[in-house]
């Protein structure tokens, strides 16, 4: 593998783990373990956390493919191992 | 026109389109039959994963399991969503540009191994028929409880129009198939779901309506919904409906493990996987798994919303009214045995408590009582409950709670029927193609024209068909037990070794076998164990709905200790590594 592609495969490394980790936090941080302290805080009728753990983590996973498509688009170019 | 007669229309219009789409794209090749030629558009894959993902579970059940549950209905909702995330950003890019039919191929391939690749064809077999016998089922359940046929009667139905769409067009018939059942299956989700949300909060929108206040004109006005069921609740002596970790025996690392079993599950299920194969690129296959978890998020956002609605209509108008103002949804739905009444201390009022109020499902004498309630046979418990709910109820009536006219009762029929179809088809696909492909074309007759191979394809689909519609027709008492399994085994077997394919370049073959194995095997011993034999949560107390967790992490564990004490694997299958990871070349499967 070349110089090139390595830096690229490493930065790939790089926005799927800062991808992930935010992933896991939405999901098992707020919606799960952070759920009861943020249970004081209402949005509107939601308890925020009831409301991370029902609606916003499913809101937050569509964000993150679509973020993780466009940065990969722009790093595909970039190494020139587009389609 | 009536009801009946409406589902009737929805129905048949259904089916008839449905045939049609598949004649229009039926194939003539095996790229066609197992991979749809690789030319889906990503927004039409994102469509057809969508319905090909979202199943009769998701669409009849998950509402009502989310109504009764409360705040951890979220575990299954963030499950079966976040599963997605992995798939996207984990596998769907790099299968894609290894670009073969099956992901036993990929398997086989990657780790240089027939042995490999018939344990995993074997799981994947397992995994998709577990699952698919289920979709039988839920195809019959929806036909006798909409068009008042047998069950039996519906699941040979279903059986003959999977039939012949799945055999006719192949991944490519079922693909534009799927489309079209997704957009049948989410306007006949949503329409209901918007009109009960006009009703209880005058609010059109069901997500943002879940958190706002009740109407005027409905008991409570004013208040917070959710506020509103937390009350109720704690007045009829339920867990409040928002409140966390309230079920008996949870755990925090239980609930974080099953819910990354079902998300780990999720990403490793073949018929799910596969889809990925079909589109022309690798940046195709990344942005359909966007669009895919889009179109799975308008239903799973919608669900909590429609359990809430549901919950707080169905205790105003049922709990401590007199039996003879039931609403016109009940008398409906009572004859099939969703809800039923047993007139406890006998003053004509329906109590609605916690707890079941009788053993088993209804079982109805033919005789009624005095205020003509149908009697029961069933074995009477000693709570104060009085009232037995199907969850399946919460979606069924939801026209009729939401005061829609008849011809939205046929919808929703006919979008139950386009949910479980269109996963039974993508299921009876990966099962067909692991025969045919992974086993006879790999292994048995690696000579086989490319008409033979179609042709067993095509029989083997039939076949496939035959089975499932036997087990749909004939249930075996674990059926709702096996789910576990799928997921688990999913979770247990192919994840892991899918992953440590792509992600490093020295899982060898014997790590990559031992692993899978270990995985499996201590998933499946679990399961059995704690399902079956009485054996109890042995594993920190985690149920065997997490397990595969734990399962996938031996399964990583043994595939990488292994590796490091056996031969690296061939320079060629390094380079195999090597040339997934770039994008560019995707084109064509290479068939071999």
């Amino acid at each position: 593998m070349s110089k090139d592609l390595k830096e690229y495969w490493r930065k790939n490394i790089r926005i799927m783990t800062w991808l992930l980790a935010i992933w896991a936090f939405v999901s098992y941080g707020l919606g799960i373990i952070l759920v009861n302290p943020l249970n004081a805080i209402h949005i509107g009728g939601f308890p925020l956390g009831f409301w991370f753990a029902q609606q916003g983590s499913i809101y937050v996973f569509v964000v993150l493919i679509f973020v993780y498509c466009a940065l990969m688009r722009k790093l595909d170019r970039e190494y020139d191992v587009d389609e | 026109m009536g009801i009946l007669g409406w589902t009737y229309v929805f129905v048949g219009l259904t089916f008839a389109l449905y045939i049609y789409v598949a004649w229009r794209t039926r194939v003539a090749d095996t790229k066609g039959f197992y991979v749809a030629g690789m030319g889906v558009p990503p927004v039409f894959n994102g469509m057809a994963t969508a319905a090909d993902w979202m199943s009769a579970a998701s669409f009849i059940s998950m509402a009502g399991l989310i109504s009764f549950l409360g705040y951890p209905g979220a575990y299954y909702l963030m499950g079966w969503t976040g599963g997605y995330v992995l798939l996207a950003l984990l596998l769907a890019p790099y299968l894609r540009k290894f670009g073969k039919y099956t992901v036993p191929d990929f398997v086989g391939d990657r780790y240089y191994s027939s042995a490999a690749r018939l344990v995993a064809a074997a799981c994947a077999i397992f995994v998709s028929y577990t699952y698919v016998c289920g979709q039988m089922r839920g195809v019959g359940v929806v036909f006798s409880r909409f068009l008042e046929v047998d069950i039996n009667t519906g699941v040979i139905i279903g059986m003959c129009i999977v039939f012949i769409y799945a055999a006719l067009g192949g991944m490519k018939g079922i693909t534009w198939t799927q489309v079209c059942q997704y957009c049948v299956l989410i306007v006949a989700y949503i329409i209901p779901a918007v009109a009960i949300s006009m009703m209880v909060t005058g609010i059109p929108i069901p997500q943002i309506g879940f958190g706002s206040t009740i109407a005027a004109g409905h008991p409570d006005a004013g208040k917070y919904l959710l506020d509103t069921l937390n009350i109720i609740a704690k007045d009829l002596g339920f867990v409040q409906y928002t409140a966390t970790f309230a079920t008996v025996n949870t755990n925090m690392l239980n609930v974080l493990c099953i819910t990354f079993a079902l998300m780990v599950g999720t990403a490793g299920l073949p018929h799910v996987i596969i889809r990925f194969y079909t589109v022309p690129t690798v940046r195709a296959a990344r942005i359909s798994a966007g669009w895919a978890l889009l179109f799975i998020a308008l239903l799973y956002t919608t669900a909590p919303a429609v359990a809430a609605f549901a919950r707080y209509n169905m205790i105003n108008t049922l709990n401590d009214k007199p039996y003879v103002e039931r609403p016109n949804w009940y008398k409906n739905w009572q004859r099939p045995g969703l809800v039923a009444w047993v007139d406890k201390n006998g003053d004509g009022i329906i109590q609605y408590r916690p707890g079941a109020p009788f053993v088993g499902r209804p079982n109805f004498t033919g005789k009624d009582g005095k205020f003509g309630q149908p009697l029961l046979a069933n074995k009477i418990t000693t709570n104060k409950n009085e009232l037995y709910i199907d969850r399946d109820i919460m979606v069924l009536a939801s026209p009729e709670i939401g005061g829609l006219s008849a011809w939205v009762v046929g919808l929703v029929a006919a979008g139950g029927l386009a949910a479980a179809l269109s996963t039974a088809a993508g299921l009876l696909l990966v099962v067909s193609s692991s025969i045919s492909h992974d086993f006879y074309y790999r292994i048995i007759n690696k000579n086989a024209t490319e008409k033979q191979r179609l042709l067993v394809g095509r029989v083997m689909i039939g076949v496939a068909v035959v089975f499932a519609g036997y087990f749909g027709i004939n249930p075996p008492a674990f059926v709702a037990q096996v789910v576990a399994f799928a997921f688990g085994l999913a979770a247990s077997s192919f994840f892991p070794i899918i992953l440590l394919g792509i992600f490093t370049k020295k899982t060898t073959r014997e790590g990559a076998i031992c692993g899978m194995v270990a995985g499996i095997l201590f998933t499946g011993i679990y399961i059995i164990q704690t399902k079956f034999m009485g054996v109890g949560n042995w594993f920190l107390g985690i149920t065997p709905e997490g397990i595969g967790t734990i399962g996938m992490l031996i399964n990583f564990i043994v595939a990488i200790i292994v590796s490091t004490f056996t031969k690296e694997p061939p320079a060629e299958v390094q380079e195999i590594v090597e040339s997934i990871r770039i994008p560019r070349g995707a084109g064509d499967a290479s068939d071999h």
